[in-house]
């Protein structure tokens, strides 16, 4: 999946914090200072204080001399990191990784989360509008890269997505690197008004002017390095690792690591409530190779006996070479664990028994997925409809099973076609030959019509007739259709009863 | 005198009696037949038919062997091992139903009074992989019954089966599907299941409740025999009370249900 980042941009930060207590602040110009060197310098300017030319890095004095009744207010030192990291942690309900971008931004990783809100301009949309309700008025962007994210935010600002991310980028002014002032300056001087014209400079001279991190910041906009962002809460990893002294070359010693990591993962799991869904159990060869096998369950466990079982039937495809110097067990996907009853005495437990996940892990695991089902009832009548595959074992029939007609407990996947003898309109055959064989029906019950659900497909009805030969086998024949003046229905047969 | 050696020789017949039954109880468990008190009895009907036994009742935790000739017979054979299934699943236990061509259809399963959720299908490719989930079901104790459509089977196999449910008590039902390549194995029983012509009260037109011939081919000391039997209202009803315990040969279905 292509990456995605959102960079939000507080245009008035501290301003609007301060306005957030005192709202008749909004509707003045406005301006934190703090003391330097002996005067009161500004460090923040609302909306209307900057209408009047006042902004941050004026002197007090100054601004009161152009605006006299400019409203001021003492800043906190450090306001900003606080504010931001609580923004950033409210912010988590839009993505699971979200980083402060100092001084007056967040970077979101919104890789497969803009969907959830209905597309990448809804997702934008519902970020600016919440901010601003929280009294923050902030400009979005996404974007491919966080470089992107962070110039389109602040340069662009139309906060829909932007088509063409790489040529927009290109048209915008050096300033959108997130490069030092004096660097933005000595651009400028030369004339460079446009990324553009920087990317057709060659590199080391620019490397040799403008040192390092201008060509950094240019190829990670560009998506040519990769950057990292450090989120507010670290998601949290379920890994474990055990160096060896000796390289180990048996499959006793890949065991016994094994167990040991086991061990120790299923006691963090434990403490947590959480159980492995999926597990990765990596060997680091001498010679510098990778060797895993992967596990999965069907139902969080957190039981290092169970899921030693599941990975030994793989341990034998492990190969060890040389040898093996470094063992790690990770599990990337963990579940909440339902933590059962316990029973007084031993009672079946029915399918939140946890044997019965356990005895499906070991068939899946040996025999591959999709091997495994259980059905629940569905609402069709038509009869290969009237079942649905149930998704995991914990799902319940949320309708009742119908008991009211005749259904064989043998069904033929595809109905087979049968030559009949039978009196019209409605009657069940005289007799029909199935598979070579003449059987004379002794015996019938029906019809029973099913109307094809014509919504879902479309064609004849089906006339279903429970009928017994004169052996006493019992069939389930249906007629596709009527019978009239041009064209004879189809019989079939469908299914055996007991 | 001569009266006191007879009744001499009595009670030494008596005694010996006795002793070669007490004998008998204790192979039964190394056949693989337990003692009926460590078990629940499958109350559902079976009636004459669990005199064929040892110890008078339905072996569970055994394996039982089905033979099936076509899709027909195969339906009631499934009907039949539904019904017993009922029987062993107390509401709540699971069922593994394991096959490399599966055309049970679960919503009937509800008429056997078996909750069609409680059934899991496996379904494989490989008959290899068949066997080997049959064993490993049949291995673990938190599974009621398991059904396994097998169609080879030899006696090696069937041992490691019934090994498996002595250890975890399941009882494991294996429908051969091809009659032809039957040959000896382990398993405690071996049926044979027909369809008959089913009856309504007062010669009602229409299909009636599903019949069927037992036929208990094989049982390990016990005696074999054949019986016909229904399924109505949630449990087995036998239809004619007369035990047959006469060798197969005589019995002529054809004959008598012609």
């Amino acid at each position: 999946m292509p990456k995605r980042y959102v960079s939000i941009w507080f245009r008035y930060l501290l301003t609007d914090r301060s306005a957030r207590h005192a709202p008749q602040l909004n509707k003045v110009p406005f301006v934190l200072v703090a003391p330097e060197r002996g005067r009161m310098m500004i460090v923040a300017a609302n909306a209307l204080a900057q209408k009047e030319s006042i902004d941050a890095g004026m002197v007090l004095a100054d601004a009161k001399a152009v605006f006299p009744t400019l409203q001021y207010k003492d800043a906190k030192p450090g306001l900003e990191m606080v504010l931001l990291h609580n923004l950033a942690e409210w912010c988590i309900r839009y993505g699971p990784v979200v980083a402060i971008d100092l001084p007056d931004g967040l970077i979101l990783d919104a890789t497969g989360c803009a969907h959830l809100w209905g597309g990448e301009n809804a997702y934008l949309q519902d970020i600016s509008n919440r901010f601003r309700r929280l009294g923050y008025y902030v400009h979005v962007a996404i974007a491919d890269t966080i470089g992107k994210a962070w110039a389109f935010a602040r340069f662009v600002s139309s906060g829909n997505v932007i088509d063409d991310e790489t040529t927009m980028l290109l048209s915008l002014p050096p300033a959108s690197l997130r490069i030092e002032h004096c660097t933005i300056e000595r651009l400028q001087k030369l004339g460079i008004r446009q990324i553009r014209e920087l990317v057709n400079i060659p590199r080391p001279g620019l490397r040799r002017r403008f040192g390092h991190l201008l060509l950094q910041r240019l190829d990670q906009a560009l998506g040519q390095e990769q950057e990292f962002i450090q989120p507010v809460q670290p998601v949290e990893v379920f890994e474990e690792r055990l160096p060896c002294l000796e390289p180990i070359s048996t499959a006793r010693g890949i065991e016994i690591a094994l167990t040991r990591l086991l061990d120790t993962l299923c006691e963090r799991l434990y403490k947590q409530q959480k159980g492995v869904r999926t597990a990765i159990f990596k060997c680091y060869r001498i010679d510098g190779k990778v060797e895993q096998i992967e596990i999965g369950t069907s139902r969080a466990s957190h039981n290092a006996l169970h899921l030693f079982k599941l990975f030994e039937l793989k341990i034998d495809t492990i190969e060890p070479a040389l040898g093996i110097e470094l063992f790690i067990l990770q599990a990337p996907k963990v579940d909440d664990i339902i933590i059962p009853q316990e029973k007084l005495w031993n009672g079946t437990s029915g399918l939140l028994d946890p044997g019965i996940a356990e005895l499906i892990d070991r068939i899946e695991g040996k025999i591959g997925p999709g091997h495994i089902h259980r059905y629940l009832p569905a609402e069709h009548h038509w009869p290969e409809r009237s079942i649905k595959p149930a998704t995991s074992l914990d799902d319940t029939p949320l309708i009742p099973w119908r008991t009211d007609k005749p259904r064989p407990i043998q069904l033929l996947p595809v109905p087979e076609k049968i030559a009949v003898t039978a009196p019209i309109p409605d009657y069940p055959p005289m007799q029909f030959n199935y598979k070579g064989k003449l059987h004379k029906v002794a015996k019938a019950d029906g019809p029973e019509r099913i109307e094809r659900e014509w919504w879902i497909d479309k064609g004849l009805h089906r006339d279903y007739y429970v009928v017994e030969n004169e052996q006493g086998q019992r069939y389930w024949l249906f007629r596709l259709g009527h019978y009239d003046e041009e064209e004879k229905p189809e019989w079939y047969v469908h299914g055996f009863f007991a | 005198m001569q009266a006191n050696t007879s009744h001499i020789d009595q009670s030494i017949d008596s005694d010996k009696k006795a002793l070669l039954a007490q004998l008998q109880k204790a192979i039964l468990p190394l056949q693989g037949i337990r003692n009926p008190l460590q078990t629940h009895a499958v109350e559902n009907g079976l009636g004459a038919i669990n005199d064929a036994f040892p110890n008078g009742t339905f072996p569970l935790g055994a394996v039982h062997e089905f033979v099936s000739t076509g899709a027909e017979s195969f339906a009631a054979t499934s009907g039949f091992i539904a019904g017993l299934t009922s029987g062993i699943i107390n509401n709540n236990g699971i069922v593994v139903w394991v096959s490399t061509s599966r055309t049970a259809f679960p919503l009937a399963f509800q008429h056997f009074d078996i909750a069609p959720e409680k059934i899991i299908f496996i379904d494989l490719k490989k008959e290899k992989d068949a066997l080997w989930v049959v064993e490993e079901t049949l291995k673990c104790e938190h599974v009621a019954a398991v059904v396994g459509e097998i169609q080879q089977m030899d006696f090696n196999q069937s041992r490691r089966l019934q090994l498996a449910v002595e250890k975890s008590r399941v009882t494991g039902f294996i429908i051969r599907k091809d009659a032809k390549k039957i040959t000896p194995s382990a398993c405690v029983t071996r049926w044979q299941i027909q369809s008959l012509s089913s009856e309504l009260p007062n010669n009602m037109p229409g299909v009636g409740f599903p019949r069927w011939q037992v036929e208990l081919l094989k049982v390990r000391n016990g005696k074999p025999g054949a019986w016909t039997i229904e399924w109505s209202a949630g449990q087995f009803r036998m239809i004619e009370k007369e035990l047959q315990t006469v060798s197969l040969s005589t019995i002529q279905t054809k004959e008598r249900y012609a």
